[in-house]
């Protein structure tokens, strides 16, 4: 079973952000890549990123056969992703202990979400 | 590869031995044993890779590791070798992985486009794997006779998840995924040949082949779900029922009851109609009725309340299914609400059935079942309309 673990960023994340020191946020981002490393050697990461800054988003439609991309309307979102981790495990207890894992948990929360997938059953 | 512990070399030389096979064989033909023969390869290869290995080291170490000059076992060699794969120590995600691996012989490229996963996933996967049946001090050798019956348990658990890992694919990586339904196949074909007796191993062999003979109707060529009232029965593939029948017929006069067998006498009974008009519902409710005395479950009752509707009506199995409702199991499950759905529809209260396949809908983690339930909704929606208009 395949799970997207969220990690929003928001007033609330911001606010914790500021009141963290160098070293704490130095060892934030280490938090995040040991995690990865952790997931990869069990086995389970199927793709983990973080996200830039969401001022560099473009918003994409297509129009009559024409693309357009413009500026979001960055300015007005108060939350945005910051990065995800999908992976690949047994069940949801598996995937919340490693959600547990992820730094932002102690923090503020992370969202678990199953991904759909293509089975079917018979009816 | 009994006479050997360690794993990763006995895994490469049968690799070398495969290849070897492979080359060998157009030119040679085909051994009178071919899987003996095979056995044999590889613990010569073997024996070639240690000679290798311990140029470096003491020269009487490799003198140590010569096999008896014995007869390989073929057929003690691949059963433990799939028992060793079912370790207990490892997760049922690892397990299918490497018996992919060790047992199917697939590459981890091909484990991962078959799993949805990255290849550098099911290789830590499979590594991690063997590391932690090293650590468990498991070696290569049948597990003791208390253990065996439990580990055999879980090797037809694990050569059925495969089977489904393929069978339930149905729009994507399909043509991979197939390949995997077709492997566990050939894996319990395998399994079978070792232990003829083992009425489960046969029930399992049945039950793949009656509802992988079901595969070329069962999904239109978009990917979206044909359910099996609806489904072109001419499209099953009359062989492989015809083997499944013979199979589970044999097996279930002459073997003790298990699980699989009933499950295969199910989809037996489903394959012989010719039309869904003409499904012995009364025999399939009884064989429900077995199946959860024997192995209970949350799906083998909403199936068997499903038979139920079919035998009894769908008023009654709608009281049924407020019971099995009580169930933590099933509180909540997109199943229960679809099978709701289905029976209130079959009530004529179309409005409530609406509701029931939008609710399923919300609760599948299946996308194509997604996209099953909310055309039954929509169809409904505009029945309805149709009716009050």
């Amino acid at each position: 079973m395949k799970y997207l673990i969220l990690i929003q960023s928001n007033e609330r994340s911001l606010a914790v952000w500021e009141t963290l020191s160098d070293e704490q946020r130095m060892e934030f981002g280490r938090g995040h890549l040991q995690l990865t490393e952790e997931m990869t050697k069990a086995g389970v990461c199927v793709a983990s990123e973080g996200l830039a800054d969401p001022s560099l988003a473009r918003w994409v439609s297509v129009r009559d056969g024409r693309t357009v991309a413009s500026d979001g309307p960055f300015a007005e979102v108060k939350e945005h992703l910051a990065g995800f981790y999908l992976i690949d495990v047994e069940d949801s207890d598996e995937a919340i202990s490693w959600a547990a894992k992820v730094p932002d948990a102690a923090f503020t929360q992370v969202e678990v979400r199953p991904v759909l997938d293509m089975s079917g059953w018979e009816f | 590869m009994r006479r050997f512990g360690d794993f990763d070399t006995c895994e490469d030389a049968v690799q070398e031995a495969l290849l070897a096979a492979a080359q060998q064989w157009p030119v040679e033909g085909v051994p009178a044993n071919p899987r003996g023969w095979l056995i044999t390869v590889a613990s010569r290869r073997r024996i070639e890779l240690l000679r290798n290995e311990t140029a470096r080291r003491r020269r009487e170490e490799a003198i140590r590791y010569e096999p008896e000059h014995a007869p390989a076992s073929a057929v003690d060699d691949s059963l433990t070798l799939l028992l060793l794969c079912a370790h207990p120590a490892l997760s049922t995600g690892s397990q299918v992985a490497l018996t992919l691996r060790a047992v199917g012989g697939l590459s981890t490229a091909e484990i991962a486009r078959g799993l949805l996963v990255p290849e550098a996933t099911v290789g830590q996967r499979i590594s991690r794997a063997k590391q932690k049946i090293r650590d468990s001090g498991a070696t290569f050798s049948l597990p003791p006779p208390g253990e065996r019956e439990a580990r055999l348990t879980a090797v037809r658990q694990v050569l059925y998840l495969i089977f489904n890992e393929g069978y339930t694919a149905s729009s994507g990586a399909r043509l991979h995924r197939t390949e995997l339904s077709a492997e566990a196949i050939r894996l319990t074909r395998l399994l079978r040949a070792q232990l003829p007796d083992d009425g489960e191993v046969a029930g399992l062999l049945a039950l793949m082949l009656l509802t992988d003979a079901r595969r070329p109707a069962r999904t239109l060529p978009d990917g979206s779900l044909v359910p099996l009232a609806e489904q072109d029965r001419s499209r099953w593939d009359a062989a492989a029922i015809a083997e499944g029948v013979a199979l589970i017929t044999a097996t279930l006069a002459s073997a003790p009851i298990g699980p699989y067998q009933l499950q295969a006498a199910i989809a037996a009974v489903h394959d012989e109609a010719a039309r869904p008009g003409d499904t012995d519902w009364p025999q399939i409710l009884e064989l429900y009725g077995m199946l959860h005395a024997l192995a209970p479950g949350p799906m083998v009752q909403l199936n068997r309340i499903v038979a139920l509707a079919e035998v009894h009506g769908p008023v009654l199995a709608l009281a049924r299914l407020d019971v099995a409702e009580d169930d933590p199991a099933l509180r909540g499950h997109h199943r229960l609400a679809a099978v709701r759905a289905h029976l209130l529809e079959k009530c004529g209260d179309l409005t409530a059935a609406h509701a029931a396949y939008l609710e399923a809908a919300r609760l599948t983690l299946s996308a194509p079942e997604q996209r099953y339930l909310l055309a039954r909704a929509a169809a409904l929606g505009s029945a309805d309309d149709h009716r009050s208009s």
